[in-house]
């Protein structure tokens, strides 16, 4: 392939990734990483360079238009964001360490939690709590606009939405993903935060957790320019169409066709991890 | 300053940091294709790339002598700065609210990223 050929070529299947990961939710990291090495050969370890790079970007580049709905919460993603920086130094840490086969068992295995999130869809957890003692005295409760007017809501659980956001980090520095869907069901589920200010928080605090692994990344090599131009280029393009688009689209059918190829890419990861061609 | 004002001050700037990321990337981009379209590439092991790659230094004098990797390369770490400076941000809000508690929390995620990308200098 020629320097023309591959740049166009990975240009395109990361616009389309970017896009798809704005329309479900689950963000463009997900399915370059698994294009690139299983349709075009690259090694693991460009590939979630790349990724890291295009997972910063989109966080980056819709923060503005987040805020700008009201739900995200500056307090939450910053307690938090104590956990998952840590927990990103980690993951790139062991990225160095691990084999390109063993990587590529685990992000399968990442792969079919996600696909297993697109067909079950989300469901927002039901009533709003008020705050415990110690989500009380890091003031992490707040408000956010319920049809035009703000409702408060209250955090719990802190310390085991903590951990599951160290996990979140390390999934995160290992693979160069976003794994916004573990901080989402941490916020959601563990701690009880609204699904949208869950969400929305989960985007700023994605870009930052990505921003602890860079480091590491770039002095292992990782960031290819070659590689990470058009990854980056193609899902930030993609992932700002789709963020358009999104308001305007029913997006159930198309959650089912995506978490169809995840689930397919998820097996093929995982085989050829195991049989060692990845 | 509440909460609301910073952050959307914040999100405007981050805004603006990756669209200058991206120009500096796709400038870079299109130098390094008018050089190098016809170049076979091969990326199917890994192969780790020298200092011009991989640390600050370098990056940055490769990307002063216009050289098309390094340029790309610059444009990602303008990329790569943009949370940290939207933590940095978040600091100097938490400051001027006299919020002690969360300029303690943002102290602290800052000087992780800040420790970690030392790593690359």
């Amino acid at each position: 392939m020629t320097a023309l050929e591959f740049t166009v070529v990975v240009w395109a299947l990361s616009a389309l990734a970017g896009f798809l990961g704005a329309l479900t939710g689950l963000g463009g990291g997900v399915v370059v990483v698994p294009a690139l090495t299983l349709a075009l050969g690259v090694d693991m370890k460009y590939a979630i360079g790349a990724s890291l790079v295009s997972v910063i970007a989109t966080s980056s580049g819709a923060a503005a238009a987040y805020v700008r709905e009201g739900f995200s919460n500056i307090r939450i993603g910053m307690f938090l964001e104590i956990a998952t920086t840590i927990g990103a130094v980690l993951g790139a840490f062991l990225a160095s360490r691990f084999s390109t086969h063993a990587l590529a068992i685990v992000f399968g295995l990442i792969l079919l939690q996600a696909a297993y999130l697109s067909f079950k869809g989300t469901p927002e957890s039901a009533e709003r709590v008020a705050s415990d003692a110690l989500a009380a005295r890091l003031r992490l409760g707040g408000t956010y606009p319920v049809a035009g007017s703000p409702q408060t809501y209250g955090v719990r659980n802190v310390p085991a939405g903590f951990a599951m956001m160290f996990g979140a980090g390390a999934l995160s520095g290992l693979l160069g993903i976003g794994s916004g869907a573990v901080k989402v069901i941490a916020m959601d589920r563990v701690m009880r935060i609204p699904f949208k200010v869950s969400t929305t928080t989960s985007n700023f605090m994605i870009g930052v957790t990505a921003a602890a692994s860079a480091g590491l990344y770039l002095k292992h090599g990782y960031i290819d320019p070659r590689v990470a131009m058009p990854v980056m280029l193609g899902v930030l393009g993609g992932a700002l169409v789709g963020a358009k688009l999104l308001v305007h689209m029913r997006v159930k059918t198309l959650r089912m066709v995506f978490g169809a190829v995840i689930l397919a890419l998820a097996i093929e990861m995982i085989v050829n991890g195991i049989t060692g061609k990845v | 300053m509440d909460d609301r004002r910073l952050e959307t001050i914040i999100g405007r700037l981050l805004q603006v940091g990756v669209l200058l990321a991206a120009a500096v990337v796709t400038f870079g981009a299109l130098a390094y294709l008018v050089q190098h379209h016809a170049d076979r590439v091969d990326y199917r092991h890994f192969v780790s790339g020298g200092p011009g790659i991989c640390a600050f230094p370098g990056i940055v004098s490769s990307a002063a002598h216009f050289e098309s990797l390094g340029i790309i390369q610059f444009g990602l770490l303008i990329l790569i700065a943009t949370p940290v400076a939207r933590v940095g941000l978040a600091l100097a809000g938490f400051a001027l609210e006299r919020d002690r508690l969360y300029t303690v929390v943002s102290v602290i995620v800052l000087l992780i990223l800040l420790a970690s990308l030392m790593h690359a200098t």
